[in-house]
């Protein structure tokens, strides 16, 4: 009897050692996979930065110079896109969470945020096109593009802000209120400033998110080459996602281009995960200094 | 929070204040073909007039003429000529296109450089963008599958192309669609199997240029329509052109201008400029 | 002003900040719509989604995109063949056998992962991997459904890997404790108690995965090939809906035939992405997710 369940027992060890080892490789390969795409950028792309890269602008048809303008162009345009989603999905989210009750409103809201966060991002690029570039006549610039970026981040600013909002204990709402202190000024003295790092967090991997996005700009701010840097938020600008798509496949000397072009993914790619990196970090700081 | 709202503000008003601050801009959309002769030419042209902001865009001839229809662009790009269709259409929304042939173009058909082939007939080129003829040995080459290289339907280029060799016949669905004149040169350059097409500024040293119907491509062979596969570049603009971009215009259209046209190995369409060329006897 | 109405006035204002996300969700349909539905004069509901020529600039056009829902389908399918098996396994490492230490290592590889711009993906598409498969198996093309499929998958596995570790980390501790006292292997408790305790998470983690490989543009655009044609094999081009409207949508003029076609497709494609979500979400209330929902 006793053999019978020692192999028995030997076999499902066995199992379990198998079933671990191919949850391990998926968890190697994934990690693989992230390292390899890295160090291949940095291996193509460290060769083309430079002081003038980052700073000067593109000449002779784009085969020498820098990428200057498309880093200030995917700035305006982040920031412009961040502009119109924080206020908006900070407020959404205090009254989801701190004035709603459950009930159709609010589960209509909640089905529609999920909705938004699930549009693809040539859909909201159509959109961009035909509402703020064509009915508004905004044209095609930074106003439409900032609009149309800002509603792509807005379910993610909504969902950090959410979330950082929940994780203030409830104590601190009830003490607040105990000692006779208005809802609107709990949320704004207690509760908002307890959520800050949490808010914070979802702004950056919004910024991190607006920033990389390609086909919501496409026809709504992007512009292959512009000779001066924008004056006004109704300009076009160049942006680092459009310049990679268009040195790689619209652009006139791509083989010629192509260091420049691993250049320019090396800057976005850095830009972006130095900026989810930040909030990672932060994240992680902030959940190990929280006292509650 | 209220810090918050004021430092957006801010930032709305610092945006907002520019606007008073514009320069003049010139928007410039369409055809990758005529690509390399904008941005040459806006380069040249900005470092003599640097108060002007111009903003350039290649997605293809179709953006570039409907961008001249929505009036979101002053100058259309285009390697082909407007459709009837298209300029109904302007009419309606009150816009006049002019155009303006700033430089001839021919259409070269390329492979790979281990292609034995080289050269083929309008029809056979037809025969082989229908799907119609589908290995390379029947006409006259190795035992391998042709892959059709084609430009997508916003190009000027695939659009003359459709014209000229094709006769309108539809072009197979199988076929890669390629976004550029450069993203073709990609392609082929790197397929035994492909063949596509590109503007003649486009050659380089990594493809093969096929012969049709026996004549070479060629800056001579295209002005004196030798070459079947030839079509003038235009820059469309609604109505007469004012302002810096009837400064632009008239600076491609000049002598400084069309030799830019040439460098970028392009014919040049103003009489002079012909003249220099053919004695040059240049060949692409 | 009374303390009483100043609350109900800030009530009222958030409100109505808050229905800004239902409203633009409208206001996208509404447009959708409204450039789409004209093609609908040219060319009946059944032969547009099912047609299968796509010639929207030829005399006279043809609008039919079968071949971009089919394009569309088989990269979704053979990206999610990569990425559920990959997502899920790699939450199962997260949450139940890797180390403390590594757990958030881990978990921040794929929340970066998540992050990689989708124009970066495409480009390391069209210029490794479709060399890098052209010559290895001597193709006519590196840019067809193989290539998508892999760089979609790795745009979907973060999805699928943090919504499916929420899922399986809401599972309670009993349900492990009772298997662990009735004597099971670690194993066989995550694969016969806790992974099925937490399947409604982990399919609604599959779901959203799907959406998000529907949905993507960039990738498709600049490595799928761009034939607009049914596939024979895996190693053919295609070109999903995502590719079709933005490689087009820049030249078809405000109002034309192919410009309400492309809207139409945005429809499609906008309402296919809606079921999924909203199949991802009925089946996470249904069964009340503790997790939250990432992107």
């Amino acid at each position: 009897m006793q053999d019978v369940l020692q192999a028995s027992m030997k076999f499902r060890y066995f199992k379990q050692q198998v079933f671990f080892t191919v949850v391990r490789l998926s968890a190697l390969l994934i990690a693989l996979a992230l390292g390899g795409l890295i160090a291949y950028i940095v291996v193509n792309g460290i060769s083309a930065i430079s002081w003038d890269f980052l700073t000067l602008p593109p000449t002779d048809s784009m085969t020498e110079g820098g990428i200057m303008p498309a880093i200030l162009g995917t700035l305006y345009l982040t920031i412009g896109a961040i502009a119109v989603a924080l206020p908006l999905g900070v407020v959404s989210a205090i009254y989801l969470t701190e004035y709603a009750k459950q009930g159709k409103f609010v589960r209509l809201v909640r089905i529609g945020i999920n909705c938004l966060a699930g549009v693809p991002s040539v859909v909201f690029g159509l959109f961009g096109l035909g509402f703020f570039v064509v009915f508004l006549h905004f044209g095609s610039c930074i106003l439409s593009g900032a609009l149309t970026l800002g509603i792509l981040v807005l379910p993610t600013i909504i969902g950090a802000s959410e979330e950082a909002l929940k994780s203030v204990p409830q104590t601190f709402r009830e003490a607040s209120l105990a000692l006779g202190v208005s809802k609107w000024q709990t949320v704004y003295k207690i509760v908002l400033p307890n959520a800050l790092p949490g808010i914070l967090t979802g702004s950056i991997l919004g910024i991190g998110r607006a920033a990389g996005e390609t086909a919501p700009i496409m026809f709504t701010a992007a512009a292959f080459f512009t000779a001066k840097l924008p004056g006004s938020i109704f300009d076009e600008v160049m942006a680092l996602p459009y310049h990679i798509y268009v040195l790689a496949t619209a652009g006139t000397h791509i083989e010629q281009t192509r260091s420049i072009q691993y250049g320019t993914v090396l800057v976005l790619v850095g830009l972006v995960l130095g900026v989810d990196l930040i909030a990672i970090v932060i994240r992680s700081y902030v959940r190990k200094k929280k006292r509650w | 929070m209220l810090r918050k709202l004021l430092a957006v503000g801010l930032i709305w008003l610092i945006f907002g204040a520019n606007l008073a601050l514009a320069a003049e801009n010139v928007v410039i959309k369409g055809s990758t073909t005529v690509l390399p002769i904008a941005q040459a030419a806006l380069e040249a042209y900005t470092k003599v007039h640097p108060g002007v902001n111009i903003s350039l865009s290649a997605g293809g001839s179709g953006d570039g003429i409907k961008a001249l229809i929505d009036k979101s662009t002053d100058i259309a790009n285009s390697s082909r000529e407007i459709k009837d269709k298209e300029i109904t259409l302007a009419r309606a929304q009150g816009v006049d296109p002019i155009a303006h042939a700033v430089a001839i173009d021919a259409i070269v058909p390329i492979v790979h450089p281990k292609n034995k082939i080289n050269g083929l007939t309008i029809d056979q080129l037809s025969q082989i963008y229908q799907g119609k003829i589908t290995n390379w040995k029947e006409v006259g080459g190795d035992n391998l599958t042709i892959v059709v290289v084609s430009r997508d339907s916003s190009s000027g280029t695939f659009e003359s192309w459709g014209h000229l060799v094709l006769n309108n016949a539809r072009v197979t669905s199988k076929a890669q669609l390629q976004a550029s004149n450069g993203a073709v040169v990609q392609a082929v350059s790197k397929n035994r199997y492909a063949i596509g097409y590109i503007g003649l500024g486009y050659l380089n040293t990594s493809l093969k240029a096929l012969t049709v119907n026996g004549i070479t491509a060629s800056a001579k062979t295209a002005l004196s329509k030798e070459y079947p596969v030839s079509r003038p570049l235009y820059m469309y603009t609604n109505g007469q052109p004012t302002g810096e971009v009837a400064n632009l215009i008239k600076f491609v259209l000049s002598p400084a201008g069309q030799k830019l046209v040439a460098k970028e190995g392009f014919v040049p369409v103003t009489a002079e400029a012909k003249e220099k060329t053919l004695k040059k006897g240049k060949k692409q | 002003m009374s303390r009483h109405l100043k609350e109900t006035i800030i009530k009222g204002v958030f409100a109505f900040f808050s229905f800004v996300s239902v409203l633009t969700l409208v206001l996208i349909v509404v447009f959708l719509f409204r450039e789409g539905i004209p093609i609908f004069k040219e060319v009946s509901v059944a032969d547009f989604l099912f047609g299968q020529e796509w010639y929207p600039t030829y005399d006279p056009p043809s609008y039919g995109i079968w071949p971009l829902i089919i394009g569309s389908a088989v990269v979704t399918i053979f990206s999610c063949l990569i990425a559920v098996p990959l997502g899920i396994l790699s939450a199962v490492y997260i949450s139940e056998i890797a180390p403390a230490s590594i757990k958030d290592v881990t978990k921040a590889i794929i929340e970066l992962l998540a992050g990689i711009p989708s124009v970066v993906l495409g480009f390391f598409g069209m210029v490794v991997v479709a060399p890098f498969l052209q010559e290895t198996f001597d193709l006519p093309t590196g840019l067809n459904i193989v290539n998508a499929s892999v760089i979609l998958a790795i745009m979907a596995i973060p999805t699928i890997s943090s919504i499916s570790e929420d899922a399986l980390y809401a599972v309670p501790s009993e349900f492990k404790e009772a298997s662990y006292a009735l004597g099971a292997t670690k194993h066989e408790t995550i694969t016969k108690v806790i992974m099925p305790a937490a399947l409604s998470g982990i399919s609604t983690a599959v779901i959203l995965g799907m959406a998000r490989a529907i949905g993507e543009t960039m990738v498709v655009l600049m490595v799928a090939g761009g034939a607009a044609a049914i596939p024979e094999s895996i190693f053919d081009s295609v070109r999903p809906m995502p590719a079709s409207i933005a490689a087009e949508m820049g030249e078809a003029p405000f109002g034309s035939g192919h410009y309400h076609a492309l809207f139409a497709t945005g429809i499609v494609l906008f309402f296919l992405t809606l079921i999924f979500n909203l199949i991802a979400d009925y089946i996470s209330q249904k069964f009340k997710e503790v997790g939250s929902a990432t992107l």
